[in-house]
């Protein structure tokens, strides 16, 4: 890789063979909106709404498919430009509902956000529209191609990060959709429901079933943590809103992962999270059948009955199992109470198993 | 990772997920990846597909990693050590070892090189089941293209010759020179999200935090000191499969479990349930009510990952924060609150305010965690070792020498499986996961689209086989082996080889474990969960 020296809007930039006028740009901080590419994802030039005017070229390029070279000079934000990018928004918008008081994606659609940027209320195209109806008969996530712009990132996301290949566009023109071979269900289809195309989708096409009127994209709050899962150890985002954990997604370029989760990281935690059967109290036996209790009573009972039996059979009577799902923590404080506390090595856990 | 510590000096990933994608070749054996490791699966797909890297699977199962392979070798199951043994007996015989790294850095290869000399192609096709032209197109392979990393799971450990599958691939891995280099090594995937942590922070019968031995007088005499105690016990306690045997003998009386489900995920579940059933007193910290807690005395009601703070370690050695999202249901608490509280009752007071002021503790008394900070992992995660607070972590292991000085060649024959199938238990049944469930699904097991997907137990057969039995995808049959039975659906699949049969042991309803062999390895006292013989009877 050799270094390149460009312009971009009359800054000089230094940047590297290989890479595109958007990528220069964005590691340059200037923003080129864009839709279909994704820094994930190979770029595909198929939204235009990325494109720049080169000096001394005619057309307008799709600055996500653009390499750079030495001495390119491009502009990201004349007249010419945003004239185009109004008409491609325009034109998405003329087949695109407007039903951004329910949708999930309020918020954090890409395409919300432009067109707020460039001051599209509506479409000035009139004509007709898709009616591809929702599919949500299938677990974790919906599909809405109504509201699907067509720009591929799902498909690039399945084939090239996931190596799947499940879904890819059929028909042509108008007609054009996302979808399995033969229009297959998901899973049939080879589907692992590992939601990276969800994750990719600008607009609110798919959507975690989950999050459905949970709370909006501002309210939730959003912690980065580890993964309960596997011994991977992806990095997650928990959405969580009232107390409740409504989305799982994985933040982009962060961590062992990337971005990309499986089923369990994504779709499989806030279930049991929050799960009405998660204990809440202390039990205790009581005639053979466990019941609630208080803290206090609980381990008052633990305390006496682990007194009474080391007393009795010495601490080599008592075990313990600790836990590779606890933390360090809890597995380092649980090790010491067995030796310092109990006064037995007597501890594992299910690293064998 | 008792044959790892062994081999060469530490018990873990010698190098780190990231470098996976740059290998030239990958040696994947024990692990159906996809399923088990999703994310890492990503990463050598991603060798393949976008760097050319060369994929051997070796797996009794044609996984869906297969798909990416240049060679897959379905060996017989437990036959891994005569299969590596063929593969060592090729290199060497075709001059493909790195003498000059086998000179500098390891010791006692004539004694192994001894062994593998009775190991020609042929012979292991013959145990096996692998033809011989595929033995020696794989050695050729793995020994001549570098870097060349080898990736394994449970289905090299859970065996009763766990420790020696290790010693062998350690042998490998070594004989290529392929230890301490980037892009290489000998990779455990570890299957739940902190079993590193927990090994490190000494939740073994044999060690203190970072491996520091019970045995060794003055370590005893350092953490006794800084836990302010007179002494600590000296002898090396009990494993989980020990402390049940001593728990049906009558010598061990209570059992203190946190967060584990011992009553499902046991090998030869019966036996592990009347050791449940014999004990005086049995104390549960869990976020369920799980098999094992129903049995208990005392349910404690514990905060789980998403509700509390502190560390994980994962698979590559890497610990990264663990942040608080939302407040634990009702009254549950955080396990680390438990233990203090429990502790300061029993009249040794443990007032840590946070999870933080544990960790402080912990990294003034384990070297390889020594120079990590809470304020450091706020931006990523740090591999161990990082022996002090300017230390970047350590990408690869064993890079200019092994932990123990210099790498340990083992000589190893096979031995077998435990069992082998007879006219009375004709097929294989192997064990293991699938990707829509987790262990014994406490966790995965409360997800509708999870469960709607795989929500019912199965057990995989060959089309062969299932057309000789006259059984029918979808159908209820009876498997048995010399220590139980169960009712299980069958789903017919080539995934598995004639004379082999599969079932997850995700589930209460089908426990499979009722089924699986408690015989254990001889160091590593690993369970030989992964093979036993079965039969399959049409009801």
């Amino acid at each position: 890789m050799s270094k390149v020296k460009m312009k971009i809007d009359e800054k000089v930039i230094e940047t590297e063979s290989g890479k595109t006028v958007l990528q220069a740009a964005t590691q340059a901080g200037i923003e080129i909106p864009h839709l279909c590419y994704h820094p994930r994802l190979p770029g595909t030039g198929a939204c235009r709404l990325c494109v720049v005017e080169v000096k001394g070229a005619r057309a307008l390029a799709a600055s996500c498919v653009l390499p750079v070279s030495e001495n390119l000079e491009v502009y990201t934000n004349t007249e010419r430009v945003r004239k185009a990018r109004r008409l491609v928004l325009d034109l998405l918008l003329s087949n695109h509902p407007l039903d951004c008081l329910t949708c999930e994606m309020a918020g954090r659609c890409d395409l919300q956000r432009y067109a707020y940027e460039l001051g599209i209320k509506e479409t000035s195209f009139k004509g007709e529209k898709t009616n591809f109806g929702v599919r949500e008969r299938e677990p974790f996530f919906l599909r809405d191609y109504d509201k699907c712009i067509l720009c591929g990132r799902c498909v690039s996301a399945c084939a090239e990060v996931r190596h799947r290949y499940v879904i890819d566009f059929s028909h042509r023109g108008f007609a054009t959709r996302i979808t399995t071979p033969y229009d297959l269900p998901l899973l049939e289809g080879g589907c692992e429901f590992c939601g990276e195309c969800v994750q990719v989708c600008p607009v609110g096409a798919l959507v975690e079933k989950g999050r459905i009127q949970k709370g909006r994209n501002w309210e939730t709050k959003r912690t980065q943590t580890i993964c309960p899962y596997c011994g991977v150890g992806c990095t997650l985002e928990l959405h969580t809103y009232k107390n409740r954990i409504v989305n799982v997604t994985a933040p982009e370029g962060v961590g062992v992962n990337r971005g990309s989760l499986c089923v369990k990281g994504r779709f499989g935690i806030a279930e049991f999270v929050n799960s009405p059967k998660r204990l809440k109290k202390p039990l205790v036996r009581k005639n053979g059948k466990l019941v609630e209790t208080s803290w206090k009573n609980a381990l008052k009972m633990v305390a006496a009955r682990l007194k009474e039996i080391k007393e009795r059979y010495g601490a080599q009577s008592i075990g313990f199992f600790s836990s590779a799902k606890c933390t360090n923590e809890e597995n380092y404080l649980l090790q010491k109470f067995a030796r310092a506390v109990i006064g037995t090595n007597n501890i594992e856990h299910c690293a064998r198993l | 990772m008792a044959g790892l510590a062994t081999s060469l000096g530490s018990g873990a990933m010698t190098n780190s997920i990231d470098e996976i994608e740059f290998a030239k070749v990958l040696f994947v054996i024990g692990s159906n990846t996809t399923e088990c490791h999703p994310v890492v699966a990503l990463k050598i797909k991603d060798a393949v597909s976008k760097h050319g890297a060369k994929l051997i699977v070796a797996d009794p199962r044609k996984t869906e990693l297969c798909d990416f392979a240049t060679l897959h070798l379905q060996h017989k199951p437990g036959t891994d050590v005569a299969l590596i043994n063929g593969l060592l007996n090729v290199i060497l015989s075709e001059n493909l070892h790195n003498k000059p790294y086998i000179d500098e850095r390891t010791e006692g290869f004539e004694e192994m090189a001894k062994v593998v000399a009775n190991y020609p192609p042929e012979r292991v096709e013959k145990i096996t089941g692998v033809p011989k032209e595929k033995i020696v197109e794989a050695a050729r392979t793995y020994a001549t293209l570098k870097p060349a990393s080898i990736i394994y799971c449970m289905g090299i450990t859970q065996h009763r010759t766990g420790t020696d599958n290790v010693f062998s691939l350690a042998n490998l891995a070594m004989v290529t020179g392929n230890i301490g280099v980037e892009s290489g090594g000998l990779n455990p995937l570890r299957g739940q999200n902190n079993v590193q942590g927990a090994c490190d922070m000494g939740a073994l019968p044999n060690v203190l935090t970072a491996y520091q031995r019970v045995d060794d007088p003055a370590l005893r005499e350092k953490f006794a000191r800084a836990w302010q105690v007179n002494s600590l016990p000296d002898r090396p306690g009990l494993t989980i499969s020990e402390m049940l045997n001593a728990a049906t003998k009558g010598s061990l009386k209570s059992l203190f479990i946190m967060g584990e489900n011992p009553a499902l995920s046991e090998a030869n579940l019966n036996h592990a349930r009347e050791a449940l059933k014999k004990l005086e007193f049995i104390v549960v910290q869990d976020i369920f009510l799980t098999e094992t807690a129903q049995m208990a005395d005392v349910v404690l009601p514990a905060a789980c990952f998403a509700e509390k703070e502190g560390t994980f370690t994962n698979t590559e050695r890497r610990v990264q924060l663990v942040r608080k999202a939302l407040e634990p249901p009702g009254e549950a608490l955080p396990d680390w609150q438990i233990i203090a509280k429990l502790s300061t009752l029993l009249g040794y007071p443990m007032r840590y305010k946070n999870a933080e002021q544990i960790f402080k503790e912990i990294v003034k008394l384990t070297p390889s965690y020594a120079g990590i900070t809470y304020k450091r992992l706020e931006n990523g995660g740090i591999q161990w070792p990082c022996p002090d607070k300017n230390h970047p972590g350590t990408k690869i292991l064993h890079k200019e020498r092994f932990a123990r000085g210099k790498g340990r060649f083992h000589p190893i024959e096979y031995l077998g499986p435990a069992e082998t199938p007879d006219s009375e238990y004709p097929f294989y049944l192997m064990t293991g996961r699938v990707l829509w469930q987790f262990h014994t699904s406490t966790m995965s097991g409360q997800v509708d689209g999870l469960n709607q997907i795989a929500g019912e137990p199965f057990v995989q057969v060959n089309p062969q086989d299932a057309a000789d039995l006259g059984i029918s995808d979808g159908e209820t049959v009876r498997v048995s082996t010399r220590r139980g039975e169960l009712l299980i659906k069958v789903k017919i699949t080539p995934m598995v080889d004639k004379g082999s049969i599969f079932a997850p042991f995700h589930y209460s309803k089908a426990p499979v474990n009722l089924l699986t062999s408690d015989a254990l390895d001889s160091i590593a006292k690993i369970p030989g969960l992964k093979v036993c013989a079965a039969s399959i009877t049409k009801l």
